[in-house]
């Protein structure tokens, strides 16, 4: 589904990524993990076209992305709260996308229903802006909003980060459930080793932008990873 | 102690994110400062002499209308003046007392301009009062009085900046006194102008205005000072959100997505609020042209017709894409082509104008040939001042901050000078055609010109389109960067 051939990020010299050949294929759940500075989120940006390559590129189903929009059609993210307007509500957002991603409203709505329980009853009809949400909320509101429209390619940064314990299983259980769908290609990134391990079938190490481990997942890998990371 | 505060400001001051872009319109903004403090000196020197060829009393006529001054004073600054945002949140748990906190905040704003400005009227105007032999302590006294209820203005201004629509209150009074003076209704000044001699004339009386600005400091600083915590004046403001659907939108596709979305940005945010009010003013600034008794060259006329019909479009469209600069991201990797983006945004803009023209149809109590002075304007606006628009947008890389959330220190002044000064080049090239028109023929000519630019402009719309498009594209990182850093 995603190819990546040659591609690297410099800033002034300084090579912030650096993959030579990365290939996931349609359908995986794929992992990335890595302290801070590893280049997690820049790889997250080129593969949404936000910042420009320095070589290479990347083809998301074969559209290289920074040559065609047609990639997003079936592409959706969350980055960070920048992905949220902050003067609508909640319902507001998701029909904005829902529109945008040519779902009616009754079609939202039903996936607003499924997920009634991940939104803890703090998300809807509560009178609140998103710019007023707690962050946790904004997560909340974000990645429920990436499964409008049924993507095939769904990248989440950091779902995990400022999440409370009881939502952070629920997530893990909306993501292994898209998972198992064999069209949904899912990439997510953390810092916590163990949630990754728990809910990605393949996952990619990264440290200082070079791709360190490449696993497929299995019971050992959460105890290789972490060897790896307890300098 | 106040030695780290000024540290903190000057590093604040020269790495604001727009310090380095926005040198040039800095400087511009000082000339301009600079400009008004010469004229205000030449007032201040002039008035006097002025109004004594007149054979009236000088300082009496100044004291008439001291209430109008003081009044329009106070409604500039609340549109205008801003309060000096400190970054207050980190400094709370550090060992800093509270009430340095608070005096230096305050102290801030004394030496603003909207102060200094005045000191160049009352100063240059007080000693021409002295040279001319009016008494010395008088005279002294009086201008103690002034430059309090200077200050008074200042702190008024802080106090008051929290309540919303504060500044149309202000100009409502201001409009309505005028009113009831200009027909002869009620005359205030008939009332203020015996206060403001008997600063003057009687001994003491300046004591109530410097008491008064004392006191009113006290207020401010102790209600700034008690609103020094997380859950008051630095909490943000929560408003009480309801959802709208505007289903009526919907019949419009892809394009009624983002006019409800604009819609929602104009109603919510209070910076994009003001600036939509602020286009409603260009609605009326034509009666300064067609008014009989202007005294306006004949071809600045068509530099009305554009903008009656394009308020709209110079205060909010100048700063497209830049209303969305705080969620760019998702435009960019949501399921949005930018030609639809784009489209969106122009359609925006030529509902708007269309919506002007319609409203300014008053001005054809100044006959037929003023109208279509404004239609042949809102069609130039339409066909090419709308793509330059979305032309200078693609390198607008200002980021907007929307969110008013911010307590009593926050920034929450919407109006941005820099606006005005954006707008010039587009409207030199209109006036050039209406003035070739003019000279060749006659001014009916000058109007087939430039309505003609801008049906060719309409025309030509594909193909602009395209290239602006690709503009977009390659400015799309640069863009993206800058927006992610918060101004």
């Amino acid at each position: 589904m995603i190819q990546v051939r040659n591609l690297s990020k410099t800033y002034n010299g300084t090579t912030v990524l650096k993959i030579d050949a990365l290939e996931i294929p349609k359908g995986q759940s794929f992992g990335l993990v890595g302290n801070n500075g590893a280049g997690k989120t820049t790889f997250f940006s080129l593969l949404l076209d936000l910042i420009q390559p320095s070589t290479g590129n990347i083809m998301n189903n074969e559209v290289q992305v920074n040559n065609s929009e047609n990639w997003k059609p079936f592409t959706s993210s969350f980055l960070d709260e920048s992905f949220l307007i902050g003067y609508l509500t909640a319902e507001e957002y998701f029909y904005f996308i829902g529109d945008l991603r040519n779902q009616n409203k009754s079609d939202v709505d039903a996936l607003l229903a499924k997920h009634e329980e991940f939104f803890n009853g703090e998300i809807l009809k509560n009178k609140k802006y998103l710019r007023d949400l707690s962050k946790g909320n904004q997560k909340k509101v974000g990645i429920i909003a990436t499964l409008i429209g049924n993507p095939e390619v769904i990248v989440l940064d950091e779902p995990f980060a400022n999440l409370d314990p009881t939502t952070v299983s629920r997530l893990k259980k909306i993501i292994k459930n898209l998972s198992e769908n064999p069209k949904v290609t899912i990439l997510v990134s953390s810092h916590d080793l163990q949630h990754t391990v728990e809910v990605c079938n393949r996952i990619v190490a990264l440290n200082n932008g070079v791709v360190v481990k490449d696993i497929q997942t299995s019971k050992e890998t959460l105890q290789e990873l972490e060897t790896f990371f307890a300098v | 102690m106040i030695k780290k505060f000024l540290y903190l400001e000057w590093k604040s001051f020269i790495r604001s994110a727009s310090f380095s872009s926005n040198l040039a319109l800095k400087i511009l903004l000082g000339f301009l400062a600079v400009l008004y403090a010469f004229l205000l000196l030449m007032l201040g020197i002039g008035a006097f002499y002025g109004i004594k060829e007149m054979n009236l009393d000088p300082l009496h006529e100044v004291n008439t209308y001291l209430i109008y001054y003081f009044l329009i004073d106070l409604a500039i600054r609340l549109l205008l003046q801003k309060i000096p945002v400190m970054n207050i949140r980190p400094l709370l748990a550090l060992p800093f007392k509270r009430h340095t906190i608070v005096n230096f905040s305050l102290g801030k704003t004394v030496l603003s301009v909207f102060n200094i400005l005045h000191i160049f009227f009352f100063l240059p105007f007080t000693i021409v009062l002295l040279i001319e032999g009016y008494d010395i302590m008088n005279v002294i006294f009086w201008h103690l009085a002034m430059i309090s209820l200077v200050y008074t203005n200042n702190f008024l201004n802080i106090i008051l900046t929290n309540k919303d629509n504060i500044f149309a209150f202000f100009i409502g009074i201001v409009l309505i006194i005028a009113g009831l003076h200009y027909y002869h209704f009620f005359n205030i000044t008939t009332y203020t102008a015996v206060f403001f001699d008997g600063l003057f004339h009687t001994k003491g009386l300046f004591l109530i205005p410097v008491f008064f600005l004392i006191s009113l400091y006290y207020y401010t600083f102790n209600y700034l000072k008690n609103n020094l915590y997380l859950d008051a004046g630095l909490s943000p403001k929560h408003e009480i959100a309801t959802t709208e659907n505007l289903t009526w939108l919907n019949q419009f596709g892809t394009l009624g997505t983002f006019l409800k979305n604009d819609i929602k940005l104009i109603k919510r945010n209070k910076r994009s609020r003001t600036t939509v009010l602020m286009s409603f003013v260009f609605l009326f600034y034509g009666l300064l042209f067609f008014n009989s008794n202007s005294h306006q060259p004949e071809m600045m006329r068509i530099l009305a017709g554009i903008f009656v019909s394009g308020g709209f479009m110079f205060t909010f469209g100048q700063f497209v894409p830049s209303w969305d600069s705080s969620y760019y991201q998702l435009m960019m990797s949501q399921n949005i082509s930018y030609k639809n983006y784009l489209s969106s945004k122009w359609w925006l803009v030529v509902i708007a104008t269309f919506i002007s023209t319609i409203l300014a149809s008053f001005y054809l109590f100044y006959g037929w040939q003023v109208y279509l002075t404004i239609v042949v304007g809102a069609i130039y606006n339409i066909g090419v001042n709308s793509h330059l628009v979305l032309l200078s947008g693609a390198y607008t890389k200002t980021p907007i901050d929307l969110t008013m959330s911010k307590g009593a220190f926050g920034d929450k002044k919407a109006f941005n000078s820099s606006t005005m000064l954006i707008t010039l080049p587009k409207l030199v090239l209109p006036i050039l055609l209406y003035w070739l028109g003019t000279f060749l023929l006659n001014p009916n000519l000058g109007l087939v010109f430039v309505a003609v630019a801008g049906i060719l402009g309409f025309a030509l719309r594909d193909k602009v389109f395209t290239k602006i498009e690709k503009i977009y594209k390659t400015e799309k990182y640069k863009t993206i960067a800058a927006y992610k850093q918060k101004s």
